[in-house]
């Protein structure tokens, strides 16, 4: 079944299917990352409900674009739009971080089908995603792109930088690296913990063509970004999006606690309140 | 019967480049990867052929080993090259984008050993079998000569999963003259005898038939097993070799406790434990030629021999 996705409302209710899933499957499982799960819903959703070229029906279709989720820990809200996008059945996401599931705690390549990397460790997506790419382009599929997410975190890495410099060495367009600015870490705020900014400056500097300052969650500014990365020709594109760490649950936003704590009985009843239709 | 008798000499690196543009002519879907090591590891001969199949990754192995496992995810057979010692630097990218994944990577390292010698210890690759080994999903093999180097890229073009290959850097002797016997997975033996078998790979197979020799003056009789696969390791060879012999001498270019010292040890010690003596490396090395670390080191037929009179007493 493939899900259609025709009307904004209709995006906006997968939205808040989504944030559902997220927190019910950290709450179940007693463990996992909510709040960077809940940054990218909206990025993820608007990439998978409007340009992500795939079918679900059939995961493998070679001229598919690649997401490559880079920010591996992350895997609630991914595993959740395969759900919806029917990829396997909605009730399997209760099997997550359990012991037998295909949905481990990080991404793993094929389980469930659609996931098109393994992750966990951070800073290696930009990487396998600039390989990717550039078979396609060997591979003259011209209609193809791989999108990266990644998390601002994670620009700590110096393997990203690495990355990000021979992408623009070897002209990587189609490229698209979607860095989800929520401005928390592990930790704490990435400005205690390590300040990657300016980040636009940096991709700019390596050679990237950067659009930043995008709102995250705006749909309607997510799509035309999206739009414009696809279209754009010549380098590796990134977008940087400004996004709420917990964003949609009240008390979990812009909360270092949240990073990868599940929430109390109390707190995901709360949550589930907050998320109703 | 083997021996080690004045041959052609040849770098098992030398094999790398020419083989894979053969394997490319002959149709596989080949990319090579390189992290401005091409002119040593000789893949650049690749680039030369096939320049739209063959990408720079500059000094940068985490970068290109993550990006190799992308090249592998779209279908290709992806071989990546660098010297040993900088493979290591991306250990934790071959661990989670190529060996979880099982995805087609074929780590081709050269300057495997002590064999940069004048370089000094950060050169020497000593830890690299073990480093790779320990990466479940990897095949390791590493070649005796530069016929055998040849046989290995083929075999791992045409397997599919993760390899590890180690060349080396200096022209040694050609062993296999009348063609490569490798076959994946399998010891082979090169000269038979029953006082002991001495179990050998990559540079000091050669090393170890001229022990052989020099046994054979004084009335011992070793087999000589070549150890090119070293996982998975031949069981079955070193199981017969302990039944038949009862005492075995292992012999690398490497840290004999992470290496195949080790391994077969842990492989025979619940089937045939036997007496076993060790020969390898136990320590960094230091600046000099590659004759005289291997002298430093012991790892010479003379070290070999006195390693094999221990494991007789022993037996």
């Amino acid at each position: 079944m493939t899900m259609v996705i025709e009307t904004q409302q209709d995006l906006v209710e997968l939205t808040r299917r989504i944030r559902r899933h997220v927190v019910q499957m950290v709450y179940d499982a007693k463990s996992g990352h909510i709040g960077g799960s809940l940054s990218s819903t909206d990025l993820l959703s608007v990439l998978y409900a409007k340009h992500l070229r795939h079918d679900p029906g059939n995961p493998s279709w070679h001229e598919r674009d690649r997401f490559i989720m880079s920010k591996g820990h992350c895997t609630p809200v991914q595993y959740a739009l395969l759900a919806e996008f029917g990829y396997f059945p909605i009730q399997e996401l209760s099997t997550f971080r359990k012991i037998g599931t295909r949905l481990q705690g990080h991404s793993v390549l094929g389980k469930p089908p659609g996931i098109d990397n393994s992750a966990g460790s951070l800073g290696m997506g930009l990487s396998f995603g600039l390989g990717l790419r550039l078979a396609q382009q060997l591979q003259e599929l011209d209609e193809s792109r791989v999108w990266v997410l990644m998390g601002d975190g994670e620009q700590n890495e110096g393997q990203v930088w690495e990355a990000a410099m021979s992408a623009a060495h070897h002209q990587a367009e189609g490229l698209v690296a979607i860095v989800d600015r929520n401005g928390i870490q592990n930790d704490d705020f990435t400005k205690a913990t390590m300040n990657s900014e300016p980040l636009h400056e940096k991709y700019e500097a390596f050679g990237w063509t950067v659009l930043s300052d995008i709102d995250g969650h705006n749909l309607d500014e997510i799509d035309r970004a999206y739009d414009w990365a696809r279209n754009q020709r010549g380098a590796p594109v990134c977008l940087i999006f400004d996004t709420i760490k917990g964003k949609g649950v009240s008390f979990m936003e812009h909360n270092p606690a949240f990073h990868g704590a599940p929430p109390s009985d109390e707190e995901f009843t709360l949550a589930m309140v907050e998320l109703a239709e | 019967m083997a021996t080690a008798e004045v041959h052609p000499l040849a770098a098992t690196r030398e094999a790398v480049g020419p083989t894979l543009i053969r394997l490319q002519k002959e149709g596989n879907n080949l990319v090579v990867v390189d992290a401005d090591l091409g002119k040593s590891t000789s893949a650049r001969k690749f680039r030369d052929e096939f320049p739209e199949r063959f990408f720079s990754f500059g000094v940068a192995e985490q970068n290109m080993i993550s990006a190799a496992a992308g090249f592998a995810a779209a279908g290709h057979t992806v071989f990546a090259t660098t010297f040993a010692v900088f493979a290591e630097h991306a250990f934790d990218q071959l661990r989670m984008s190529v060996a979880q994944p099982q995805l087609n990577v074929k780590l081709v390292a050269s300057h495997g050993g002590v064999s940069t010698g004048e370089d000094g210890a950060s050169a020497q690759s000593i830890e690299d079998i073990g480093v790779f080994s320990s990466l479940p999903t990897f095949t390791v093999c590493t070649p005796a000569d530069v016929v055998e180097s040849e046989a290995i890229i083929e075999v791992a073009t045409k397997t599919p999963g993760p390899f590890y290959v180690r060349t080396a850097r200096p022209k040694t002797p050609v062993i296999y003259t009348d063609g490569a016997q490798f076959e994946l997975g399998r010891a082979h033996m090169l000269r038979d005898g029953g006082d002991l078998t001495i179990v050998a790979c990559g540079l000091l197979v050669e090393r170890s038939l001229r022990a052989a020799e020099q046994l054979a003056k004084e009335g011992l009789e070793a087999r000589v097993l070549n150890m090119s696969t070293i996982r998975p390791l031949d069981v079955a060879a070193l199981e017969g070799a302990a039944r038949d012999t009862g005492a075995l001498v292992i012999a690398e270019e490497h840290l004999s406790y992470a290496g195949l010292g080790g391994m077969s040890a842990h492989a025979l010690a619940s089937v045939e434990p036997v007496p076993m003596e060790f020969v390898g490396v136990n320590r960094y090395g230091e600046s000099g030629t590659w004759s005289e670390m291997l002298e430093l080191m012991d790892l010479t037929p003379d070290g070999i021999v006195t390693a094999a009179h221990k494991v007789i007493d022993r037996k």
